[in-house]
């Protein structure tokens, strides 16, 4: 089937199976910073934005998002920088498996939330799993990254 | 120091947050052909017969391979240095399966439908065998999990297959039963552990295919590069001058990808197609087929003197090393070496037992490696028999664990696998990470515990823990630097990324040399055909044994450079003073720049490339300390625990990253208290693992995690690269204790099996409360 999706501004049309998840779709369409993690969608390494909503890509079939707006990290190449930026202050990057699906989640919740506190960015996040850095140093810099107004 | 310790942010976190490509799975080739393994459903079985022609005859399959097409060659996939310390015991594929998850065969198909429904089409007819599920049954078992002949072992680990034994050890100093008699308290317990998962976010991931030299090329999310094609040629026959193994960046290992998961398998579909192919793990496979932590019984029996002084420790040791003996003999072996020295001054002490096969998953390397159950076990006993004598457990660590300057005959004994190298203390802050802990945590206001509402009390524990820096002697680590013309350098290191950072800080030690920033460094990691040889991420090495050879390799580069610009000048060689950038005769006035230099040696005159390799093997690994202290709350209705507050003091030596270096501690911490509070492991009465996704296998979320003070103790390990230890995996060893002791200083439950659930703890405080009635 023919799928008009929009990812990060750009309309792209695609040939899909009926059973295609949006995962596999844009690893398909180069977009490699899409990642999984799991079968279960539970551990959210895959969330993209989903006409701005972070939605686990695994879980989502590319044929019912015809016309839908797609984000993907290189869609908000300058946020995503911007964050990376205290996370490397922090030393909360190790393997960076979990980040490009973090830096969507953090982008949308800024857009959601005004001066979120710690508790709810943990509640906002919580299905962002990260094994390696114990998410201590994330948080430290997404608060950092929240106040940054440069 | 103008980098190494100082803020430096790693080298590749801005690339990897923006997306850029890096991990295994996107260097796969496009058209790569997909390959599956159908796994085997029973614990234990023997393959009667393989049905494949509906399979091959569906368009798209184009090769299903099973025992039947291998030579029988066994080989150990434990991914250590040659000769291994684990028995060869396993083949590419058998005619016995011996676990639920265990490869039966795979298919490479087009595509993953293809290669989904071509498995569906296979019929395989098993005759049924009884397993062994309890791994306190196994040895002697009348079932015999390893009956065939052709296993070995390398050198002697007490390998007997014939009795279930993967390994075996036995050591003592002193008389141990005479010590225990002579002593006024003893106590006597028993521990077991779990067989926790590593669950790092990125599944195994294999790609190959041949280049247009006719060579096999492989990406692998592996970490052990150099191992892995050491293995793949020795399980194929196929030439090691033919592989090349490529490490991309690794989404984290933690010890999981130590070891060979699909590399064998993909490699066989490239040779006997000669197509590209790539073998990714599900989730599922992830946790039922790769590798767990060894699960362990540990029976310690402590005597002491009333004034407190630990005569003697008894070690008695059952692991669990699943369907395969990766590691068997080494995890078990460090649940004693680096556990038992840091009470340094008792009169005996005794360590021993065997690791089992049993049919359950197999178990291997994992962060902690043996050193986090023994440390479960003895610092749990030492609060027990603290509380026996009515002593304050700080107290008691005072008087006995081990300080600076001294040592212990465990050193020399215990190696791994072979006997092990005598060492000093040259650096242990112990001491102080324990004061500085206690203010931290606030001991002297809150210990034991407080009550804070109605039903819930909060308590404090603590544990110490040590662990080491690679293993003298074998791990081996190379670096080479090439000076390029402009005047930076590319650092080429064999030494494995795998998210702990490492590439920086090489990076930042090269840099501190040469006294020159870390952009001027290039790094590049982990490329067979590329990159000098390096043992690989595991046993804590990369900083102590990688970065030791980077610092000789800057230093000699600095030597070189010294040489030419001397020449350059027309001046001597101890005229010459460098400080990074720029070459001063000051004698004679005259000087030139680094970049000058460069330009100079590769277009004008005397041209010559710069590059220089230089090695490094510790002669010993000095350990790395810490003392870990827990704030817990105990819900006495619910049995629940939360961890309010963790306090790491680590002496890891100077650290080289200060701020990777906690993110190593606290991550380590939070795996750890994953392990004691968590991550349950559940088997089903026949064998099959059902904790198998992150729904049923918990990993801590950001929700459960405490508040995390972490510091470092000053200290400088004259072996160290600018006086670094390790880091990587002594973050992990003490939450199970000091968890655990702040549970039974909270409410007066002790827990013995990891991990501590509510239940456990329900059920405790209903026995403490039958007791007192
Ligand atoms: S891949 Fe895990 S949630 Fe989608
Ligand atoms: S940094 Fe490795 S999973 Fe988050």
């Amino acid at each position: 089937m023919l799928v008009n999706l929009i990812v990060n501004g750009q309309p792209r049309s695609i040939e899909v199976a009926k059973g295609e998840f949006l995962l596999d779709t844009l690893r398909h369409l180069d977009y490699l910073s899409v990642r999984r993690g799991c079968d279960s969608s539970s551990c959210g390494v895959c969330t993209v934005l989903v006409n701005g909503k972070p939605t686990p890509s695994c879980s989502l079939l590319t044929v019912r998002l015809d016309q839908q707006e797609i984000t993907t990290v290189e869609g908000i190449a300058k946020e995503a920088e911007k964050l990376a930026t205290h996370f490397g202050h922090e030393g909360a990057d190790q393997c960076g498996y979990c980040n490009p699906s973090m830096a969507l989640t953090v982008y949308a919740m800024k857009k959601e939330l005004k001066k979120p506190t710690l508790e709810q960015i943990k509640a906002y996040l919580v299905g962002n799993l990260c094994r390696c850095t114990g998410y201590q140093a994330q948080h430290i810099a997404i608060l950092h990254y929240l106040e940054d107004q440069s | 120091m103008k980098v190494v310790n100082q803020l430096t942010p790693s080298i590749d976190g801005k690339g990897l947050m923006m997306g850029r490509h890096g991990y295994t799975d996107d260097f796969a080739d496009k058209n790569a052909l997909i390959i599956k393994v159908m796994r085997s459903p029973h614990p234990y079985a023997r393959i009667v017969s393989i049905d494949d022609a509906e399979a091959k005859k569906l368009p798209g399959v184009e090769l299903i391979l099973s025992y039947k097409d291998f030579e029988r060659r066994p080989f150990t996939r434990a991914g250590q240095g040659y000769p291994e310390p684990s028995p060869h015991d396993k083949f590419v594929f058998d005619e016995y399966v011996r676990y639920i998850g265990d490869e039966v065969l795979c298919v490479a198909a087009v595509d993953e439908a293809t290669a989904n429904k071509a498995l569906k089409y296979i019929k395989v007819e098993y005759e049924i065998l009884t397993p062994i599920l309890d791994f306190e049954t196994a040895k002697q078992h009348s079932v015999i999990i390893h009956p065939e002949p052709e296993i070995h072992e390398m050198f002697p680990i007490g390998f007997k297959p014939l009795e279930n034994v993967a390994a075996s050890y036995h050591m003592h100093i002193g008389d141990v039963e005479k010590s225990i008699s002579d002593s006024e308290v003893v106590i006597k317990e028993s521990f077991y552990t779990q067989a926790q998962a590593h669950s790092m976010m990125e599944p195994h991931t294999v790609n190959s295919r041949f280049d247009y030299q006719n060579r096999l090329v492989l990406y692998s999310s592996t970490q052990t590069p150099f191992h892995v094609r050491r293995i793949i040629s020795q399980a194929l026959q196929f030439p090691l001058s033919r592989i090349r193994v490529i490490k991309p960046r690794v989404g984290g290992g933690f010890g999981g990808k130590q070891a060979i998961h699909g590399e064998i398998i993909c490699s066989a579909v490239s040779i006997r197609t000669g197509k590209a192919a790539k073998l990714t793990y599900t989730r599922k496979e992830v946790y039922e087929s790769s590798y767990t932590r060894h699960p362990m019984r540990l029976d310690i029996t402590l005597a002491a003197m009333k004034d407190g002084t630990l005569k003697a420790i008894d070690c008695y040791v059952l692991s669990d090393t699943g369907a395969y003996g990766e590691h068997a003999l080494t995890v078990f072996m460090v649940a004693g070496s680096k556990v038992l020295p840091l009470y340094n001054k008792v009169d005996s002490v005794r360590f021993y037992g065997d690791v089992v096969y049993t049919n359950h998953t197999p178990a291997g390397a994992f962060r902690g490696y043996g050193a986090i159950q023994g440390n479960y076990a003895l610092e749990s006993a030492v609060d027990i028999l603290c509380q026996k004598l009515g002593m304050d457990p700080i107290l008691f660590r005072q008087k006995n664990m081990i300080k600076e300057g001294e040592t212990s005959p465990i050193f020399s004994i215990m190696g791994e696998g072979t006997e092990g190298t005598a060492m000093n203390m040259d650096t242990c802050k112990l001491d102080y990470c324990v004061k500085r802990g206690m203010e931290l945590i606030h001991w002297n206001q809150k210990y034991p515990r407080t009550q804070t509402k109605k039903d819930i009390v909060e308590g404090l524990g603590m544990a110490i823990a040590m662990q080491g820096s690679g293993i003298p002697y074998i791990d081996m680590g190379a670096a080479t630097i090439k000076l390029n013309d402009d005047g930076f350098y590319n650092l080429l290191v064999g030494a494995t990324e795998i998210g702990q950072g490492s590439d920086t800080i090489l990076a930042q030690i090269a840099a501190e040399a040469l006294m020159t920033s870390v952009d001027k460094v290039i790094v590049y990691s982990s490329d067979s055909d590329l990159t000098p040889f390096d043992v690989g991420a595991y046993a804590s090495s990369t900083t102590f044994v990688s970065g030791n050879a980077v610092l000789k390799a800057a230093e000699t580069m600095k030597h070189q450079l010294i040489i030419e610009s001397a020449k350059a000048l027309g001046s001597e060689f101890k005229d010459i003073e460098f400080d990074g950038e720029i070459f001063n005769d000051s004698k004679h006035q005259k000087q030139i720049s680094l970049k000058d230099l460069s330009n100079r040696l590769y277009y004008n005159h005397d041209q010559k490339q710069l590059m220089v390799t230089e090695s490094y093997v510790g002669h010993k690994s000095p350990p790395p300390f810490m003392a870990g202290f827990a704030d817990v709350s105990v819900d006495l209705l619910t049995g629940e625990v939360k961890v309010n507050h963790y306090v790491s003091v680590v002496d890891c030596g100077v650290t080289i990253n200060p701020k990777l270096a906690q993110g190593q501690v606290e991550g380590a911490i939070i795996q750890g208290m994953g392990m004691t509070l968590y991550e349950d492991v559940i088997y089903t009465k026949t064998g099959k693992l059902i904790t198998n996704d992150f729904m049923s296998y918990r990993i801590p979320t950001r929700m459960e995690i405490p508040s995390m003070t972490t510091e470092f103790a000053e200290s400088y390990e004259e072996s160290g690269p600018f006086g670094a230890k390790s880091v990587g995996e002594i973050g992990i060893d003490t939450p199970p204790a000091a968890i655990s002791n702040a549970i039974y200083n909270a409410c007066g439950v002790r827990i013995t099996s990891l991990p501590i659930t509510p239940e456990k703890i329900l059920k405790g405080l209903k026995k403490l409360k039958e007791h007192s009635i």
